[in-house]
């Protein structure tokens, strides 16, 4: 189990990009191929290192897209500003080699030791790191119950989509999304407040492990949110990222 | 700039305190708010990585790197 491991240095290495998988127009999840990865706990990040050809270089951190037993995975969302996510996106392919670094980070994982009820809460790309739990969970047999709310501004923009529309036990999906009212769809048609979360989320009397990751407005919304409802801030954990954000 | 949180600076804390730092508790010397590193307010895109309060806003940690070595401020943390 990493969470007992004797701790080691954390040093770079090149992986090989095995396959590049397009789950949105403007999202890929990158398979990679770790030599000597260390192995990882759902939820943890590695970082990214590109070096351009004078030597500058740009470091950014991304959610592991994998459960502990998975083969390595990055989900990346390109943003237009962004120095490294539009190359991820757009410019790598299988068979190409990338400097990494990890598994890094602790706050935001989860371990099948740590229960539930969990309750999962995401904001665009946010999903990344809820479905390495969602994976840990279902790989390790675990039987605690899981409601996972995710929101995107279409449709298109469900991350994952096929795989989350498959059914299991104790696994509760409920989407929202935020830019259209498409014909057919079911799920809710907003954005996530506290209203929504009083209507979907585990009652606080449960005392749910939440886990809420996206843009760092929604994150503030959805964390200040469940407080209100009465979770203990403790077992509230978040992560935010920049960008812009899609959700 | 974008602003993230402490969760995003693992790798680089990692690096230079030879561990898992997200995870451990530090108490803001500005309000004496304690809080895990990893819940912090990071700003990553200036010359340097700043860390600050998520209660009060105040500075907790100050990384900046010149030729190589890494420089570190830690007088916003009473404790960790």
């Amino acid at each position: 189990m990493a969470g007992t491991a004797v701790p080691r240095r954390l040093t770079w290495e090149v992986a090989t990009v095995t396959a590049v998988m397009p789950e949105t127009p403007s999202v890929r999840t990158i398979a990679l191929d770790a030599p000597s990865w260390p192995g990882h706990r759902a939820g943890q990040h590695l970082d990214v290192r590109l070096t351009a050809d004078d030597g500058y270089t740009a470091e950014r951190s991304y959610s592991i897209a994998a459960a502990a037993d998975d083969p390595l995975a990055i989900t990346v969302e390109r943003l237009d500003d962004g120095e490294v996510s539009p190359y991820l996106t757009e410019d790598v392919h299988a068979g190409d080699q990338l400097e990494i670094r990890g598994p890094v980070g602790g706050y935001f994982a989860w371990e099948t030791a740590d229960g539930g009820p969990l309750l999962l809460v995401g904001g665009g790309s946010g999903i990344v790191p809820l479905r390495a739990i969602l994976r840990q969970r279902e790989h390790s047999g675990s039987d605690t119950p899981v409601k996972l709310l995710y929101s995107a501004r279409t449709p298109a923009d469900l991350i994952y989509r096929d795989e989350l529309d498959v059914h299991h036990d104790g696994v509760e999906i409920i989407y929202t999304i935020t830019r259209e009212q498409p014909a057919g769809w079911t799920g809710y048609t907003r954005r996530v407040d506290g209203a929504l979360l009083a209507e979907t989320v585990w009652p606080a009397g449960k005392t749910p492990l939440a886990f809420v990751c996206g843009p760092t407005s929604f994150v503030e919304t959805v964390a200040g949110g469940l407080v209100a409802l009465g979770y203990e801030p403790g077992r509230v954990k978040t992560e935010r990222f920049g960008g812009t954000g899609g959700r | 700039m974008d602003e993230l949180d402490g969760n995003a600076a693992a790798g680089l804390l990692q690096q230079i305190f030879g561990g898992e730092m997200t995870t451990v508790a530090a108490t803001c010397a500005t309000c004496g708010t304690t809080a895990p590193i990893g819940e912090s307010v990071l700003y990553a895109g200036g010359p340097g990585t700043v860390i600050r309060c998520r209660s009060c806003d105040g500075v907790l940690i100050v990384i900046t790197q010149v030729r190589g070595t890494y420089c570190m401020d830690l007088m916003g943390i009473r404790s960790m």
